[in-house]
């Protein structure tokens, strides 16, 4: 019999170590990247960590797909400035830093109360109705300029009420360690939920919605107060996103940013607890670096989402963990070079790709500019056929290169979880 | 209300009931046959306006009408062979995805062919104008083939056209439900296709070469999407954004029908474009018709914002609304059948 | 509840899909301890009985009682948690957790902590050892982290029998629980079922006659949806009309395994 102890306390000791090199790294990251543009950056992966986190809750968790979530974290948005509001008009007294439970509260409300209709269903047809209620509460928005501020939204002022020790939540900087704290208790939180009777019936709900009745269980409470849980995160995100920008419109409850967690949330990984984490990154990394530095970066976007749904569905975080596995049998070493020649074929062919997608779209929307662009340093002309050769050339070189080092890895790949899968077979037998 | 405006009123609502339909059905044949629901579904309804639009500047909208539909069938099928297909061992929610990210690479490429602003996409000559008026005068209505006649607007002469590429694109939208309800009720590969409506895997099991089939419907759903939005296009606006607007009511449609049944789809679609017709041009209110049993509603009365609300602002939503109804009071929707 | 209510009693229950009338007036009366195997020709209606029982169908007419109280129109959950467990023919299990987490959600609800997310599993000493203890009979504790999807069939088809059992329900409904098994695997797994079916109101559908005579008490014939005889093995061996519809070419087998009872 394995030892119970024994492995509780190394158990502990790994999870100690993971926990607390996550909120040593929130703690340490503005330190390192100190320009007020890093600082925003962090900030608002804080904020997407938690929304992320509460939408893999139905996603990966419980297998709901929910296609118009921006809803509670939007309508937590919004009552949590309408209370930032008051609390810097005097009507109600409250720490500024206790604004997002507000949101939260304000999310878990509408999620009760949006939620009950919405968790009649399961599977598609509840995919199909949060899509209905996001557009419903998105149109409404612009009907109720008292409550949504019309085209101009909501704005308010987060140095109100009085201030904490000398804390005002001015400053960046101030408002960035709030938001750690707030992102640091509700990961605990999150992932305190899965390891809950609640948490486990709720995967048991994905795994088999059927079976869970008849052992006992109305599969549509399962449902419905999961989707108030993620509710509340969402609406505690909202808050913290209200007082971060100081300024709520109706596009924070719009499909575009429902999409947006829903792309990423899977991009970095449904199936794993941390997944959304990394996914939460990526977001605010597209959304305020790539979309800086290309107009295509919704279709880099889409593509490699579509690649990754059709390649990886476990998303970055499976691949993670599945190279952390082979490593933790000492095999990994074999499947550096292999990896180097995939990356760098990939590279090349990824610099062939959009170099022509830039050209294509410097010629569709910045004509008056003349046909000249500069791509990573390279200058092109799209009018040119040299450039697009060129870029041609290279994405072909490249796709051949990516397919040979591919026939290459996959045996290679085959043979290692074969000897993973016979060695694992070998240790149960002695145990 | 004037009775010539409450026909025309009913007749576009009708045209644009059956507009939806056209996209309903195509988005019901593909998830009862596959359990997949193409999110990307009004995308293709947008390629396919845009297409047209294209092959219209080129060689004429007669060609369009034929040819774009063909052609974004045949990149539908094409869509299903080469990605839907590598995913459906995955399961239905990688499925859905798919056609998620989908839906967000046809955006980007419709954008980067044809631009960001809306393109000049309108009926032919031979289809524009009025295909007839409706003139209420006092004495009574009466009815005049083509554009409003001379003495419209003075004499208490009030007089509706209704425009001919309306009435045209209505005779489409029959036409095709007449020829797919020919198609599976009387063709062998239309009974194959009823059969796997509702039982999928028995029909593979009686050997028919189902992957080859599911692209078929795949291909042909995307194609009758195609076909509605050379009318839609035409009719209306073609613009980056047609694809979102319309895509969100057609999936609140077969909620509200109930998914997987084209009756209901049916219903839904016709019944909600008759609702927004007459919705849009109407500028009632909640308030009023409390203010009609005798309550009264002021500025000072709770909620008065909601309840003076116009009929016209909330036709947008109306779709929506309906969703939300219908799944507290009939959540199986009005003829559901198969869950999916 | 009277002492004498029988553990499942069918009056007249009926079940139409459409037009096609699958049950016409099922008659049945269990009592608490018994053991019963359901027999019947291919499409005699024995797997919609089951259904119907657990509540994952409605019935089109007629009564369910489990324990002298009316179950039918419930839901399956609502049955569940009046006493009621069932196995299904193809192994419906949750895929994506382990045997252990499989055991151990089919006893939460049975051990009161319902929708509870203020507890920590790992510290639920009752459940963990309930869960363990089941795991124990069905054998597969050597097995406790394999996910579901990854066991054998026979593992699995233990694991679908573990999760109907866990509960503690007093009447456990088993739907060809040794579908696919080889001669060898289903005495095994008989063997298994009899451990841990003591004490319990056992119904359960098979084809295989040396599992029923193996097994129970009594056997109930359903034909063309009625239950047309519910007696000893013996008496229903004899039975004229079951030997006419139903046990044929199988009375021979019967008799050569006249050992075991």
């Amino acid at each position: 019999m394995r030892s119970v102890a024994g492995t509780s306390r190394s158990f502990n000791r790994g999870r100690w170590l993971v926990w607390g090199g996550y909120a040593l790294l929130m703690l340490l990251a503005p330190l390192v990247f100190t320009s007020s543009l890093s600082t925003t950056m962090l900030s608002q992966m804080g904020i997407s960590i938690i929304a992320c986190l509460a939408f893999n809750m139905l996603l990966g968790q419980g297998g709901m797909l929910s296609f118009g979530h921006a809803v509670y974290s939007g309508l937590g948005s919004f009552i949590a400035i309408h209370a930032l509001n008051r609390v810097s008009g005097g009507s109600l007294a409250l720490p500024v830093s206790l604004i997002p439970l507000v949101g939260g509260l304000g999310g878990l409300f509408f999620a009760a109360l949006l939620g009950y209709v919405t968790t009649k269903k399961a599977g598609t047809p509840f995919a199909m109705i949060t899509l209905g209620v996001g557009e419903l509460v998105a149109a409404m928005s612009l009907m109720f300029p008292g409550f949504f501020g019309g085209e101009g939204g909501i704005t308010g002022n987060r140095v109100a009420g009085q201030p904490f020790f000398g804390i005002t939540f001015g400053p960046q900087l101030q408002l960035y360690y709030l938001i750690a704290i707030y992102t640091f208790v509700c990961t605990a939180l999150m992932f305190a939920f899965t390891r809950t009777p609640l948490g486990r019936m709720l995967n048991a709900s994905r795994d088999n919605p059927e079976r869970i009745e008849f052992v006992g269980y109305n599969t549509r409470y399962v449902r419905y107060i999961a989707f108030m849980a993620s509710g509340f995160f969402m609406g505690i995100a909202g808050g913290l996103s209200a007082l971060n920008f100081e300024i709520v419109t109706s596009e924070v409850v719009g499909a575009a940013r429902s999409g947006a967690y829903l792309l990423f949330t899977f991009l970095g990984g449904a199936v794993f607890f941390f997944g959304p984490i990394i996914g939460a990154v990526l977001l605010v990394l597209a959304l305020v670096l790539l979309s800086e530095l290309t107009q295509a970066w919704l279709l880099y976007l889409g593509l490699v989402f579509t690649f990754m749904v059709m390649f990886a569905p476990g998303g970055i975080a499976s691949l993670i963990m599945m190279n952390l596995r082979v490593a933790s049998f000492g095999k990994l070493r074999q499947l550096l070079w292999p990896y180097l020649m995939l990356l760098l074929s990939a590279l090349v062919a990824l610099a062939g790709a959009s170099a022509m997608i830039e050209m294509v779209y410097h010629l569709q929307l910045n004509k008056v500019l003349g046909p000249e662009l500069k791509f990573a340093g390279v200058p092109l002309n799209a009018m040119s056929w040299s450039s697009w050769l060129g870029a041609g050339v290279l994405l072909g070189v490249g796709v051949l290169l990516f397919e040979l080092a591919r026939r290459r890895f996959m045996p290679l790949w085959g043979r290692i979880q074969e000897e993973i899968e016979s060695e694992i077979q070998r240790r149960e037998a002695r145990a | 209300m004037d009775a010539s405006f409450l026909l025309i009123s009913l007749l576009n609502g009708l045209s644009v009931g059956l507009l939806l339909f056209m996209l309903a059905s195509g988005l019901t044949l593909i998830f009862s046959m596959m359990g997949v629901l193409n999110f990307a579904h009004a995308s293709f309804y947008m390629l396919g306006a845009y297409v047209a639009y294209s092959i219209t500047q080129v060689i004429g909208f007669w060609w369009a009408l034929m040819l774009a539909p063909v052609v974004v069938g045949l990149l539908g099928a094409l869509f299903e062979r080469h990605a839907l297909r590598r995913v459906h061992k995955f399961g239905h929610v990688p499925e859905l995805l798919i056609t998620f990210g989908l839906s967000y690479i046809v955006l980007e490429l419709v954008q980067l062919v044809w631009g960001r602003q809306a393109v000049d996409f309108t009926p032919p000559a031979s289809l524009s104008g009025a295909l007839f008026t409706i003139v209420d005068a006092p004495s009574g209505l009466s009815f005049a083939w083509g554009e409003k006649p001379p003495g419209c607007g003075s004499g208490g002469l009030v007089c509706t056209t209704f425009p001919a590429f309306r009435a045209f694109g209505m005779g489409v939208a029959v036409l095709m439900l007449i020829s797919i309800w020919l198609l599976l009720t009387r063709t062998r590969i239309g009974l194959v296709i009823q059969a796997s409506l509702t039982h999928p895997e028995a029909v593979e099991s009686l050997g028919h070469n189902v992957p080859r089939v599911f692209m078929l419907v795949f291909g042909g759903g995307t194609a009758l999407a195609a076909l509605a939005g050379v009318i839609g296009g035409a009719m209306r606006v073609t613009e980056p954004s047609m694809a979102l607007t319309v895509g969100a009511v057609v999936f609140a449609v077969i909620v509200i029908g109930g998914m997987g049944s084209l009756a209901g789809a049916f219903v839904a679609s016709v019944g909600l474009g008759i609702i927004e017709s007459f919705a849009v041009s109407s500028d009632r209110s909640i308030a009023d018709g409390m203010a009609a049993v005798g309550l009264a509603i002021t500025p000072e009365t709770f909620g008065f914002a909601l309840w003076s609300v116009k009929l016209s602002q909330i036709a947008a939503i109306l779709p929506y609304l309906l969703l939300v109804l219908i799944l507290i009071f009939r959540p199986k929707g009005l003829f559901g059948s198969r869950e999916g | 509840m009277t002492a004498a209510a029988p553990a499942i009693e069918l009056r007249d229950v009926r079940k139409s899909f459409g037009r096609t009338e699958i049950i016409r007036g099922a008659n049945l009366a269990v009592q608490p301890g018994e053991r019963v195997a359901v027999i019947g020709p291919n499409g005699a209606g024995k797997s919609t009985l089951f259904n119907l029982i657990s509540g994952r169908f409605g019935s089109s007419g007629g009564e369910i009682l489990l324990h002298g109280q009316r179950i039918d129109g419930l839901k399956p959950y609502e049955i569940n948690r009046l006493g009621l467990a069932r196995s299904f023919q193809v192994s419906n299990l949750f895929t994506r957790l382990s045997a252990f987490e499989n055991i151990r959600c089919s006893v939460l609800w049975s051990m009161g902590y319902k929708y509870s997310f203020w507890h920590f599993l790992a510290d639920l000493d009752d459940v963990n050892r309930r869960a363990e203890d089941v795991l124990g009979m069905i054998r597969l504790d050597r097995r406790r982290d394999v996910l579901a999807m990854n066991l054998t069939y026979a593992e699995q088809r233990a694991l679908e029998i573990g999760i109907t059992i866990a509960g503690g329900a007093s009447v456990i409904l088993l739907d060809e629980p040794t579908a696919g098994m080889s001669k060898s695997e289903t005495s095994n797994f008989v063997s298994l079922i009899r451990e841990v079916t003591v004490g319990k109101t056992l119904l359960t559908v098979e084809h295989d006659m040396g599992v029923v005579f193996g097994l129970a008490d009594k056997i109930a014939v359903l034909v063309y949806g009625e239950v047309i005889a519910f007696d000893e093995p013996e008496a229903v061996r004899t039975n004229p009309r079951v030997q006419e519809a139903y046990l044929g070419s199988a009375h021979a087998d019967a008799g050569a395994q006249s050992g075991g009872h």
